[in-house]
């Protein structure tokens, strides 16, 4: 198995933005060839930090992770464009970098100077781009238009011949930098065309994307690189997953953190007992209530008996509510509303619709309220959780105080996902699930 | 640095493909076109004619005739000069993409300039011959053989000047202002507007420290004024000067290279 991109432990140390100090790293650059030696660690910022990569000839690597991670710099130490603090970078046969499409584009001249101009920039003769321009411009979709100056054209048509002009350098290595999203679904499927003609060739490729799908469909191997450092490398379903889990972790906080600001935030305007909003059905966050019966702690838990924000679609949620009344109460209603983001009501109930009639309470104890299977599409909702009295005046109402996310991995649309199949007679045939 | 020089000479057809698109791209869109080529000389010349003719007739010699003409021999090569040298300033930075998102070899961008700009100097010949031809001003063959020689040291002159300016200004941006006005002094202290023989002798030790000076003269001596040029021994002297500050220049450009992509 020979390599076609080594890359060694790599390290790329960014200067933080600091005009004080600029002489003195400008001397060493001069001095020294490095711009970076005379900095103090906190005057830089390490955009990559020991990252190794070995990709054998012939595969497709898919890079992968959060925005700043450090996907776009390491592609382009790969390509050449800017040069690592240290390790190496060794790649074998021509690169072409798809980093931004018609990046040397001269908007006053027409198209066909302009692919000229690009194709020799990327490394090209002109014999050579006379004899692939034709290509170049049917791939482009652009006949019409090529002798048009390129300012005249528009986003999608430059981008189409910055990817038309960069994809027919036919370059040994193919790096591409979240570029496949450019055209319509027509151009999508013929860049992936185009990937999938690569790789019969053998040529390598490394894909920087944030379409998890495109990896697991086209990529031997993915690599999640997770603030400069490599997290996982392999199997592209496998470091997929995993990266996913991450993300929902890191969600999973945001959200936690978010609900807790919006709640601290209404104990702080609205107080305790506050009236009720004049219009309940238009009312934002808050809170209200006379407090005779208190809402003290409402926790979502989800199917492994853990306290969480995001639950998979289908999977089991129990709404805890932890309720305290300091002097016995006889008239009280349990309720709970669901939300999505849109504010349309997806579900609600209450202890007295259900024909629950109160009888007493005192002291304080935990409701749980289990929805066995949440079947919602995925999207972020949000809870209303309140106990009032049977005529509607509020002991504790809460509003839209908890998010939660449903996830799924299915992009079907609406609110609700009521559980379904399909059943095909045998004369109407699927290849199966597309991977 | 000497590989890199070499690799230089490997981007031949890139750098002739940019200055032929930098042509192009200049005056598209305007009526005239490439003939602004040849009226723009010819208009910042009626600006100094108008000057010296009309306006302050006393102050210039009576012996140079016509005195426009003289202008030109130095105006023509100082505005090749000063534009390339300010464009240059600023190329890195509006070439900033091509540097930043492409594998591109950043220096053909100042020499792109330096030459599109000498292409400009080279069509505004042909009017200086016409003027000539015009005004029966005799031209010695010989002496126009040391033609080529003066371009060719004004050209590592203005190369090495441009790698230095566009490499720190990518790190000063300040120098992009500075320079307008570094260079409208520099040209008032070089003899293209006046002739050295006007200077008193203080100043004439100072406009020698002038690089341009030497060049305008060699201009004016072998274009303008009649008998043999014999300014030869400071035009050599220039041209090894230029060439070293040709190489410190690239030195100097190769040096802040890998902070280009960072910096721009």
């Amino acid at each position: 198995m020979t390599h076609a991109i080594k890359v060694d432990r790599l390290l790329k140390v960014y200067r933080r933005f600091s005009r004080r100090r600029r002489f003195a790293t400008l001397k060493s650059a001069l001095l020294s060839g490095n711009l970076l030696s005379d900095l103090r660690p906190h005057e830089t910022f390490s955009a990559l930090q020991d990252v190794s990569l070995d990709v054998a000839e012939g595969r497709t690597v898919g890079v992968i992770g959060a925005n700043g991670s450090g996907k776009s710099t390491l592609l382009r130490l790969i390509a050449g464009i800017t040069k690592p603090t240290a390790g190496t970078v060794w790649v074998k046969g021509r690169i072409s970098a798809l980093i931004e499409l018609g990046a040397g584009f001269h908007p006053e001249i027409s198209g066909r100077e302009n692919v000229f101009i690009n194709g020799i920039m990327l490394g090209l003769s002109k014999q050579e781009i006379a004899r692939k321009f034709d290509e170049i411009v049917a791939f482009a979709e652009l006949e019409d238009f090529i002798e048009a100056p390129v300012k005249t054209y528009s986003s999608g048509m430059y981008m189409r011949l910055g990817f038309a002009v960069a994809i027919n350098v036919d370059p040994d290595v193919l790096l591409i930098d979240e570029v496949l999203a450019v055209g319509d679904q027509n151009f999508t499927r013929k860049c992936l065309d185009k990937l999938a003609e690569f790789r019969r060739r053998g040529k390598t490729i490394l894909l920087v994307t944030h379409a998890l799908g495109l990896v697991e469909r086209l990529c031997d191997e993915a690599v999640w690189l997770d603030d400069g450092r490599v997290r996982a490398t392999g199997d592209p379903k496998r470091v997929i997953d995993a990266y996913l889990v991450d993300v929902e972790e890191g969600e999973e906080k945001q959200i936690a953190n978010a609900d807790a600001k919006v709640r601290e935030s209404t104990e702080i305007t609205a107080g305790s007992g506050d009236d009720p909003p004049p219009d309940m059905f238009q009312a934002t966050e808050g809170r209200w209530g006379s407090r005779e019966i208190e809402i003290v702690k409402v926790t979502l838990v989800g199917d492994d008996h853990q306290p969480t924000h995001v639950f998979p679609s289908g999977s089991r949620m129990a709404i805890h509510v932890r309720a305290r009344a300091r002097e016995p109460v006889s008239d009280f209603v349990f309720g709970v509303g669901l939300f999505n983001v849109e504010g349309v009501c997806c579900y609600g109930t209450n202890t007295e619709v259900e024909d629950l009639t109160s009888d007493h309470m005192v002291g304080e104890g935990e409701i749980i309220f289990t929805v066995d299977s949440l079947d919602l599409v995925a999207g972020t909702y949000k809870l209303d959780v309140a106990v009032h009295k049977r005529d509607g005046y509020p002991y504790d109402y809460h509003r839209l105080l908890y998010t939660f996310r449903v996830k799924s991995r299915t992009n079907d649309v609406g609110i609700f996902r009521p559980r379904h199949r399909w059943k095909f007679p045998t004369n109407i045939r699927f290849t199966g699930p597309l991977k | 640095m000497l590989q890199n020089l070499g690799r230089l000479l490997r981007h031949r057809s890139l750098i002739q493909s940019l200055v032929a698109r930098e042509l192009k791209a200049r005056y598209r869109g305007s009526v005239l076109g490439f003939f602004w080529s040849f009226i723009n000389p010819l208009l910042l010349l009626l600006v100094y004619w108008f000057v010296f003719s009309i306006v302050l007739p006393g102050i210039r010699p009576v012996d140079i005739q016509p005195y426009a003409l003289f202008m030109f021999c130095g105006l023509l090569p100082w505005t090749w000069f000063s534009s390339s040298v300010l464009e240059a300033s600023n190329v890195l930075i509006t070439g900033g993409n091509l540097i930043k998102k492409v594998l591109f070899p950043a220096e053909v961008l100042p020499f792109v300039t330096v030459f599109a700009n000498m292409v400009h100097f080279i069509l505004g010949l042909p009017i200086i011959g016409g003027a000539l031809l015009y005004f029966a001003i005799p031209i010695r063959p010989l002496e126009l053989l040391w033609l080529p020689v003066v371009v060719l040291v004004q050209l590592f002159f203005t190369l090495g000047l441009a790698l230095i300016v566009s490499s720190l200004t990518v790190h000063f941006r300040d120098l992009k202002d500075i320079l307008g006005n570094l260079m409208t002094f520099w040209f008032f202290a070089t003899p293209i507007i006046y002739p050295m023989s006007l200077a008193p002798p203080v100043g004439k030790a100072l406009l020698d420290l002038n690089p341009f000076t030497h060049l305008a003269i060699s201009y004016q001596e072998i274009l303008f004024y009649d008998g043999p040029f014999g300014h030869w021994k400071w035009l050599l002297a220039l041209g090894g000067a230029s060439i070293a500050l040709f190489l410190v220049g690239y030195f100097l450009f190769d040096r802040l290279r890998d902070s280009f992509a960072e910096e721009v």
